[in-house]
């Protein structure tokens, strides 16, 4: 950028078209985020506490639940650990391969959710490709809790290698090779050097892995069959349960999900604050 | 948690390979039946229990027919499949051949245990005086119906008015044609399932008319109050007959074929016929229906078989990929 183009241009809108600006960046974020997201507690509440206790700890909803856990108890580590490696070797390294592994990495980003299941279904499918071979061996992969894995893992790929690229590339590896120099192993610098300089970093694409891991419909719902009870995470349980018109008790789950998207939004701004802090 | 970790995954592993406790029966059923399967499978496991002393824990999973079927044959595991209409059990049989071609000569009725037809919703005191097939496609008329290429109910829909504008003009394919073109071009929205479009009517508020099951229909007054909708019966409509079938392969591999087969069977006895008709669908069972009468007005339903030659004929004149519906759809 231009050292012109830095320089911060003087105000010489007009009050009113400031204020003009102001209100309707405001009512915006009011109508579209504020007000849905009140909508949700407001309707999940609707029938009192006792019902939305219920409604979240009936059966289902409680094995939803425990399913979305789950998956999210094994897609964030493997992400972390993908994460990771995938991080050190592009900012470490200079191979060949180094910009289409960037690329792809960020491929999930770019494909719609709905894609990404149909592409399992394509692959593990009994009509897919290794559909008759994995039934030979009686292995389901897909309408069972390893294809809810596979897709999920797929969708959150990108989310802590994208945020630990940047912020290794901006810190350079001088304190690393000073640690080998000093005589460190490899695993004594990754524990004492690396891990401490890119912690925020990491933290945060964890909380962002984890909560698109607990939220994503799309994939998941291509690959999920719809089992009450066994392939339904929370989201396609609070889909199920308003089309049953239990709208009060698909409310009083959907809220859960709203209460992890806030709780997400204020880690992220500790850690992005953390990350800063971090950085400089 | 160190220590959790590996209990959780060999508490997993243990219970995916050594599954004991109760025989699991997987039903992949299509949208409006959650309710009837709810009652029904209550049902059949005391009944099963009280036959053999063995517990069977009966899975659900519902959506739009089409996309079942297409699921089904992708490898979900389905014992049983109880869809909206017989040419999604044809695609099973067909595609993945896990059950034979003649699998609707198995059970008795066209392995139909109950039917349904398609009636009109529309709102309190029915404003837009909607009373025919021939209301529906005037000016001004806005139609609610799902998408005929996923959902069993809108195919019923499509051929309920195509047959009735065959009888009503001489069979003249190419009037019918241009009714349904009529109706279609009134459609504002098409739902992927019947359930999508039900809350489009009744909760969303769009739309004059809903092209609707007959159970569900009913399942909406109930849900949103009598005094917001009513139901319009036309003079004719098509017989629906939404069949179920045990799914071979599967439930061999399963070892369930037995309790899959007393599970269909148990659908005719006069408890099961109870249930569906409690449900408003219409029974088979001439004493049931007599008992029920009163939910189910009398109206002329003609069959596909009589109109239309059947389910394979019909599926690939209709729906087929660039079928009649895709033409003039896109005509639109």
């Amino acid at each position: 950028m231009s050292a012109v183009g830095r320089k911060r241009v003087p105000r010489t809108e007009a009050r009113w078209v400031r204020w003009v600006l102001i209100s309707l960046a405001v009512g915006l974020t009011i109508f579209f985020i504020v007000l849905p997201l009140a909508a949700v507690f407001i309707q999940a509440f609707d029938k009192g506490w006792a019902v939305w206790q219920a409604a979240v700890t009936e059966e289902n909803a409680r094995k939803a639940i425990f399913l979305s856990l789950m998956v999210t108890g094994i897609a964030v580590p493997l992400n972390v650990v993908f994460g990771l490696a995938a991080a050190w070797a592009i900012t470490r390294f200079q191979f060949k391969g180094r910009n289409l592994l960037l690329t792809l990495i960020d491929i999930p980003f770019g494909v719609s959710p709905v894609v990404s299941g149909l592409i399992f279904v394509l692959v593990f499918g009994a009509q897919g490709w290794l559909g008759p071979w994995l039934a030979d061996r009686d292995i389901q992969i897909i309408f069972a809790v390893p294809g809810i894995v596979l897709a999920t893992v797929f969708v959150t790929f990108p989310f802590v290698a994208r945020e630990l690229i940047p912020l290794m590339q901006s810190q350079g590896s001088e304190e690393e090779e000073a640690a080998i120099v000093l005589g460190a192993t490899a695993w004594q610098m990754f524990r004492r050097v690396t891990l401490p300089n890119i912690k925020w970093g990491l933290l945060y694409g964890v909380v962002l892995c984890t909560a698109r891991s607990l939220g994503e419909f799309g994939a998941v719902s291509v690959v999920s069959g719809h089992i009450r009870g066994l392939t339904n995470t929370i989201p396609l349980h609070v889909e199920i349960l308003y089309n049953e018109y239990n709208y009060t008790a698909a409310f009083a789950v959907a809220s859960l999900l709203s209460v992890v998207a806030v709780v997400t939004l204020l880690l992220k701004k500790v850690l992005e604050w953390k990350t800063r802090e971090a950085r400089t | 948690m160190k220590r959790i970790v590996p209990i959780i995954l060999a508490s997993l592993l243990t219970s995916v390979l050594f599954a004991t406790g109760p025989v699991k029966l997987l039903n992949v059923s299509y949208d409006p039946t959650r309710e009837l399967y709810q009652d029904f499978n209550a049902a059949f496991a005391k009944y099963w229990k009280a036959k053999t002393g063995v517990d069977v824990e009966i899975n659900q999973s519902h959506g739009g027919s089409g996309a079942q079927s297409r699921s089904v044959i992708d490898g979900l595991q389905a014992d049983v499949v109880t869809l909206g209409l017989a040419y999604d059990i044809d695609a099973i049989a067909e595609k993945a051949k896990i059950l034979p071609t003649d699998w609707q000569t198995r059970l008795p009725n066209n392995s139909t245990p109950y039917t349904s037809t398609i009636v009109f919703l529309v709102r309190k005191g029915n404003p837009k005086h909607i009373k025919e097939w021939s209301d529906a496609v005037r000016d001004g008329v806005a139609v609610i119906t799902p998408n005929p290429k996923t959902s069993g109910g809108a195919r019923w829909s499509y051929l309920a008015a195509w047959g009735y504008a065959l009888r009503h003009d001489n069979n003249d394919d190419a009037k019918a044609r241009a009714f349904v073109t009529h109706l279609y071009k009134n459609v504002p929205v098409l739902d992927s399932g019947a359930r999508g479009s039900t809350a489009t009517f009744a909760q969303r508020g769009l739309g004059d008319v809903l092209l609707s099951w007959e159970n569900e229909a009913h399942l909406a007054l109930k849900e949103f109050g009598a005094d917001k909708f009513e139901i319009v019966y036309p003079s004719e409509s098509i017989l629906a007959e939404p069949p179920v079938a045990v799914v071979d392969k599967i439930a061999a591999k399963h070892g369930t074929t037995e309790v899959a087969k007393a599970y269909l069977n148990y659908l005719y006895t006069d408890e099961g016929q109870e249930i569906a008709a409690r449900n408003f669908y219409r029974p088979r069972n001439e004493k049931v229906t007599a008992k029920y009468a009163a939910s189910f007005p009398k109206l002329t339903l003609f069959t596909i078989d009589q109109v239309f030659g059947g389910w394979q004929k019909a599926q690939a004149k209709h729906f087929g990929d660039g079928g009649v519906f895709d033409q003039i759809y896109q005509a639109k």
